[in-house]
C-alpha cells in the first residue's frame, strides 16, 4: 500500500478517482439547480428531497472527503512539481504544444476553492444552520431555499461571481475530464480524442448550466 | 543572412552561467542548425575565444544526442525533428535565436548547452530491460506477435531518449520516456510477464531522481521528435495499477 501511494502515479490515481467522483456530483448538483428555473415550488421540493434523502445523507460526508482528497493531493503534487526546474528557461513557447487550462489546473482549482468558500457560506451554511423561512406544500413544511438563492442572484455582483465560478469550473473540466481517465489508464490513441471531446461537451454543459441560473434571475429582475 | 544569437554560456557544473549575445553574419539558408553553430564556433576559435559546447553525434535524427532548447521549444520550431534535423530555412534574416540547454533538476548543466542526462540511464537500469537471456532472434513464426502489438511496440521503441519530453514538460516529468520503454516491452511476449513490476521500478526511480509527475498537458507528445503518443503513458498507468498493492 505504502509504495503504491508514495509514487507519483499512485498519488495522481487518488486525484483522478476523486476528480471523477466530483464530476458525477456536478451532474447531480446541476440537475437540482435547474429546478430553480422551473419555479419556487419545484425547487423547494427538489431541495427538500435532497436534504431528507437517506442516500444523500450518506453521500454528504463522502463528498466532503472527495473534495478534501482532491484538494490535498493536487496541492501536494503541485508543490512537489514546483521544485523540479530550479533554473527557469529564459524563453518558453507553449502556445502550440499544450492548452492554457492544462497548464493552470492548480490556479483554476484554487479559484474554484475560493468560490466554494463563498458558495458554502451563502447557501449550505444557511440551509443547515441559518434562520430559514418555511412554506407548507401538501401538508409538509419545507424550507424556502428558493427565496434564499434568488435573493442573492438578483444582486448583480453576486450573480457575476457565480458566473465567474462557473467559467473557472468549466475550464478546469476541459482538461480534468479526459485527464482523469488518462491517469487511470482508461485511454488509448482513439479514446483520448473521444474523451477530450466528451470533456469539452461536459464542461460546456456544466459551466453553461451553472452560469445560466444566476443570469436568469439577474436578467429577470432587471427586466422587471 | 545575418542573425542574432543569445546563447547560454556556463564554464562548468558549479559555475554560474549567463546569456551571451553574438551577431553572426553570412549564415546560409542551406545550413543545418548545428552547422550554423559550428560556423559560429569556427569564428570564435579564430578570434581566440572558447567555442560553444553542445552535444551531437549522428546528425540524422536517430541517436538522441543533440538537445537544444531553441526559442522556447525543445529542438526548436516545427514538429517531429531533432535539433540536428532543424534547418536554417526555418529562420529569416535579422532573427534573434535564443538557445538554452535542457533545464531540469535531474538534468544538471555540465557546460554551456550540455545537460547531463545520465538520469535516463539510471531509470533504464531500474527496469528498462528483460532480465533473462532471450537468446538470439527466434524463428519468425515460433512466437506469434499480433501485427497491432508489434506496430505499437515499434512506435514506442522509436524513442531515442533525447529528453525533449522532460525539457518540454512544465513539471520536468520523464513520464513519456518511461512510458515509451514500459509500453515497448509490455507489448511483446518476452517483456509482458514483468511489465507491472517494471513500471513500478522505473516510476520509483524517476521519482527518486527528482523528475516531476505527469499532469497530462501533452507538451511532451507535441515536442517529441519521434511522435511518441500519450497513449503509451496511459498504458504505463495501466501497468502500474495492474500491479496493484503487490509491490
Amino acid at each position: 500500500m505504502s509504495s503504491f501511494l508514495n509514487a507519483s502515479v499512485g498519488r495522481k490515481f487518488l486525484v483522478s478517482i476523486s476528480g471523477l467522483f466530483l464530476i458525477m456530483f456536478l451532474a447531480v448538483h446541476l440537475t437540482v439547480n435547474l429546478f430553480l428555473i422551473a419555479g419556487q415550488e419545484a425547487y423547494n421540493l427538489a431541495a427538500h428531497f435532497m436534504a431528507t434523502n437517506p442516500a444523500i445523507k450518506v453521500m454528504e460526508p463522502l463528498l466532503a472527503a472527495g473534495f478534501l482528497l482532491h484538494i490535498a493531493y493536487s496541492a501536494f503534487i503541485t508543490f512537489t512539481n514546483q521544485g523540479t526546474r530550479p533554473q527557469k528557461y529564459a524563453m518558453v513557447d507553449q502556445r502550440e504544444t499544450s492548452s492554457w487550462p492544462s497548464r493552470n489546473m492548480f490556479v483554476l482549482g484554487f479559484l474554484i476553492l475560493l468560490f466554494l468558500v463563498l458558495h458554502l457560506s451563502n447557501f449550505w451554511y444557511n440551509m443547515k444552520f441559518g434562520e430559514m423561512t418555511y412554506i407548507v406544500y401538501g401538508g409538509e413544511e419545507v424550507q424556502d431555499a428558493y427565496s434564499l438563492v434568488t435573493g442573492k442572484f438578483v444582486i448583480w455582483w453576486y450573480a457575476l461571481i457565480y458566473v465567474a465560478g462557473a467559467v473557472f469550473l468549466g475550464l478546469h473540466l476541459v482538461h480534468g475530464f479526459a485527464s482523469a481517465f488518462q491517469t487511470l489508464g482508461l485511454s488509448n490513441h482513439l479514446w483520448y480524442r473521444r474523451l477530450t471531446v466528451a470533456g469539452y461537451i461536459y464542461a460546456v454543459i456544466v459551466a453553461g448550466g451553472f452560469a445560466l441560473i444566476p443570469l436568469w434571475f439577474l436578467v429577470g429582475n432587471l427586466a422587471g | 543572412m545575418d542573425i542574432k544569437l543569445k546563447i547560454w554560456r556556463q564554464k562548468g557544473p558549479k559555475n554560474q552561467g549567463n546569456f551571451v549575445d553574438y551577431n553572426l553574419t553570412g549564415v546560409s539558408k542551406d545550413m543545418s542548425f548545428l552547422e550554423m553553430i559550428d560556423y559560429l564556433n569556427k569564428k570564435l576559435i579564430e578570434n581566440g575565444d572558447e567555442p560553444v559546447a553542445y552535444e551531437h553525434d549522428c546528425r540524422e535524427g536517430i541517436c538522441g544526442s543533440c538537445a537544444l532548447y531553441i526559442n522556447g521549444r525543445p529542438h526548436g520550431p516545427g514538429d517531429l525533428v531533432t535539433t540536428c534535423e532543424l534547418r536554417m530555412t526555418k529562420f529569416t534574416d535579422g532573427d534573434t535565436i535564443v538557445i538554452e540547454p535542457w533545464r531540469a533538476r535531474s538534468f544538471p548543466v555540465i557546460k554551456d548547452l550540455i545537460a547531463d542526462r545520465f538520469a535516463f540511464d539510471k531509470i533504464m537500469e531500474a527496469g528498462g530491460f528483460i532480465p533473462v537471456n532471450t537468446g538470439s532472434a527466434p524463428e519468425a513464426n515460433s512466437i506469434p506477435v499480433p501485427k497491432e502489438a508489434s506496430d505499437e511496440a515499434f512506435d514506442a521503441a522509436a524513442c531515442i531518449g533525447c529528453g525533449a519530453c522532460v525539457a518540454a514538460c512544465k513539471n520536468s516529468s520523464a513520464m513519456l520516456f518511461v512510458a515509451a520503454k514500459v509500453s515497448h516491452l509490455a507489448l511483446l511476449p518476452q517483456g509482458k510477464s514483468e511489465s507491472g513490476k517494471r513500471a513500478r521500478a522505473m516510476i520509483a526511480k524517476m521519482d527518486e531522481l527528482g523528475f516531476g509527475s505527469c499532469t497530462n498537458t501533452g507538451a511532451c507528445e507535441a515536442e517529441c521528435p519521434k511522435g511518441i503518443s500519450l497513449a503509451h503513458i496511459a498504458r504505463l498507468n495501466r501497468e502500474y495499477l495492474k500491479e496493484g498493492f503487490r509491490s
